[in-house]
This record gives C-alpha cells, structure tokens and sequence, in this order.
C-alpha cells in the first residue's frame, strides 16, 4: 500500500472504531490497537503510542460536552487521578520492557474481560448509604441532577477504589487505551458512585491518565507522525460524531454486537500474542 | 456542599471543557496542515510499519520537534500537534489548581499539584531527551 492509500485506510478505521466506541461507551482504544496490529500488520508499538494520543483527542475534545451534563465530580476524579497517573507510569514503562507478545496476550484478555464488563446490567445505587468518614474527610461525597431532583451521594470504600484505579491505569499505559471501562467498575461498582456521575469523571479521568504515559512513550520513539495523524483525525471525528448521536440512538443491540466483536478481537489477539507472528 | 460552592465548581470546569476543546481544535489544525504536506510530499512511498524502528531522535524530544516544524517538515508539524494535544489535559489539571485555590480548598490544591508533578515528572524526562 502506499502512504496515501494507508492512511485513508487508517483514518476510515478510526472514524468507525471513535463513532461505535462513543456510541457503546468503550472507547475508541479497544478495537483501534487490534485492527492495526491484526488486520494492517503495524507493529503493536506503534499502534498503542497511536492509540494513546487518540485517547486524550477524544477525553480533551468531549470534556465540554460532558460538563454542561453537570453530572462530573471534580474531586473525585482529581484524588483518583493520582492512582491512575502513578498507575500509568508503571504501566507505560513496563510497555517499554516486556515483548509485544507479552502486550498481545494481555490485550486479549483486558478485550474480553471489557466485553464481559459491558454485558453487565449497571448497577442501581438507588439507596442512600452512610457516609464513609474516608470519603467525607476528603470531601468526595456530592451530589447531581437525576430525573426526580437533585440527589445527593455518599462515596464508599475508598482505598479499594484508588487501588483499582491503579490498576486501570497501569492497562492504560501498558495497552495505550483509556481503559473506561475498569474506571467506571471502580467508581460504579465498588465505590458506589451513580452511573453517570462515574461514567462523565471517568471521561475527565482518561485523558490526564494517558497524559502521564504520553511523555515515556514520546521518550521511547512509539509515537509516529505519519500513523498518528490518520488515528487522531479520524478518531476524534467518530467520537465527537458519535456523542451527538448518543443521545437519540438505542445503543442496546450495538452494545451487543459491539462485545460480539470485541470477544472476537480479543481471541484473535491472545492467540497471535501465544502462538502467531506479533 | 454548599450551593455556593457547586457553582463556582461549575463554573470553573465550564471554562476547563472550553479551554481543553479549543485546544483538541488548534492541535487538531495543526495535525491537518502537516497531514496535507506529508501525503504530498510521501503520498505515493509505501506505508511499512511492520517492523518497529522507533522514532528519529528529532522526533523524541521537544527541541528537535520545534527545529523540523520551523523548518516546515511534516512529521516535525504534525508531532508539534500532538504535543499540543498531550498538553490539554496537563493545562487542565494547572487550572484546577487555581481553581481549588479561589475556593479556598487547601487539601485539593494539594492532590491537583501532586497530580500535575506525577505529569511534570513523566513529561521532563521526555523533554531533557533533545
């Protein structure tokens, strides 16, 4: 292929996989770094310093979008930002150390475990529960507009969500993804925060967390002009496409097609990372 | 929370969202206009990424980046894009700083400059390498 027809090729990829990624709330991440590395033999190193700078197109260029939503908690997502960032440190350095098939196999898994992690119905959080004295010592707890009033929420287990935090963003420098969706498990599941209070902080999250990997990536000579260029433009069109869409669309069959595709992605991808050519 | 409160937050992550859009726009611009000149000048090689090489060290550090994008090369320009793109969310966090500031909230303002220290320490070593 020559460049041109290469990076219309790629820039076509990466509007699809911004839009259903906007669209199916994964992120752009997940299938951009396979569909390069499986599907037009990029070598694995570029294609997650590709994916990484697109991740913090997509966080930086819908933050607006999501404020006006008013649903964000600032100090939340500050206090947890210092898990991800030290996380992402951690994990883009290992990048730097461990074999691509090593980066192949975890991909794989962190593919599969975040379609099983969509099919999940989200959790209700509908009752009110204590403060924790954690929480309120570090002024987490908030509140935000929900269909019947404002309501207020009181933040739980707070060291067992920075940890996870720590741990999504390490998979975000090892992989050059956002790694939503181990953010939103965090918030949602174990510190017991509303859906979309966890979903809005979380956007603001991932693109400070892939900051903090951007510069060893920078550093190490992964992130490629000519590749990066298609991915950024592209992906950032589909996602910025894709949440205006967002608010009309029954997104419930595209997330289920969606995980069809990412379980699928992810197998191809363990089994190139344990017996194939990456 | 005070309703007070909850309005200045509001208002400062309004000016944040703003501030970090028109940045993705300038820094996407910026990617476009190198874009235009690398399928230009290299639209018709062949595209290899197959084998990982790295990047030239002019491409690794913030010194050679600004040296090929004065001298109007393409992967200078679209890598000073870039830059620009990563800064958006450290700018973020600097202007929450001052935002934590102006409420008078000492503990964050504390959490919002470790965080930008953990980004100053993972950028520096990036930028020392010319």
């Amino acid at each position: 292929m020559t460049i041109l027809e290469f990076s219309f090729v790629v820039w076509a990829g990466s509007l699809i996989a911004g839009f259903l990624g906007a669209l199916t709330g994964l992120g752009g991440g997940v299938v951009l770094v396979p569909m390069l590395s499986l599907l037009l033999g990029v070598d694995i190193r570029y294609a997650i310093g590709a994916s990484l700078v697109s991740v913090i197109a997509t966080s930086s260029g819908t933050a607006a979008a999501y404020v006006k939503e008013g649903f964000s908690n600032m100090r939340i997502g500050m206090f947890l930002e210092i898990a991800t960032t030290l996380g992402a440190l951690f994990g883009a350095t290992l990048a730097t150390r461990v074999s691509s098939r090593a980066i192949a196999v975890v991909f794989g898994l962190v593919l599969m475990g975040s379609a099983f992690l969509s099919r999940k119905p989200r959790s209700k959080n509908e009752r009110e529960s204590p403060p924790d004295p954690l929480a309120t010592r570090l002024r987490l707890n908030g509140r935000f507009p929900d269909v019947d009033g404002i309501r207020n929420y009181n933040v739980q287990r707070v060291p067992l969500g920075w940890t996870l935090m720590f741990g999504a963003g390490s998979l975000s420098g090892l992989l050059g993804i956002g790694s939503g969706a181990m953010k939103v498990l965090a918030m949602d599941q174990a510190m017991r925060i509303p859906f979309k209070v966890s979903t809005t902080t979380s956007n603001f999250m991932i693109g400070v967390t892939a900051a903090a990997s951007a510069g060893v990536y920078l550093a190490r000579g992964y992130i490629d002009p000519g590749l990066s260029m298609p991915v950024v433009l592209g992906v950032l069109a589909g996602s910025l496409l894709g949440t205006r869409v967002l608010i009309k669309a029954d997104t419930k069959w595209l997330r289920r097609v969606f995980s069809v595709v990412i379980v699928f992605l992810g197998i191809e991808m363990l089994y190139q990372g344990l017996f194939g050519r990456i | 929370m005070t309703s007070d409160r909850s309005w200045t937050d509001k208002r400062m992550e309004l000016f944040i969202g703003n501030l970090l859009r028109a940045g993705v726009l300038l820094s996407a611009l910026i990617v476009l206009f190198g874009a235009v000149i690398y399928l230009m000048r290299h639209g018709h090689s062949r595209a290899d990424y197959r084998v990982f090489r790295g990047e030239p060290s002019e491409l690794r550090g913030v010194g050679g980046i600004l040296r090929e994008a004065v001298a109007l090369r393409s992967g200078g320009i679209i890598q000073l894009g870039l830059l620009l793109l990563i800064a958006t969310p450290v700018a973020r966090v600097a202007f929450s700083i001052f935002g934590f500031a102006q409420e008078r909230d000492r503990l964050y303002v504390v959490v919002a400059a470790t965080v930008l220290s953990i980004l100053a320490y993972s950028l520096i070593g990036f930028a020392w390498s010319v």
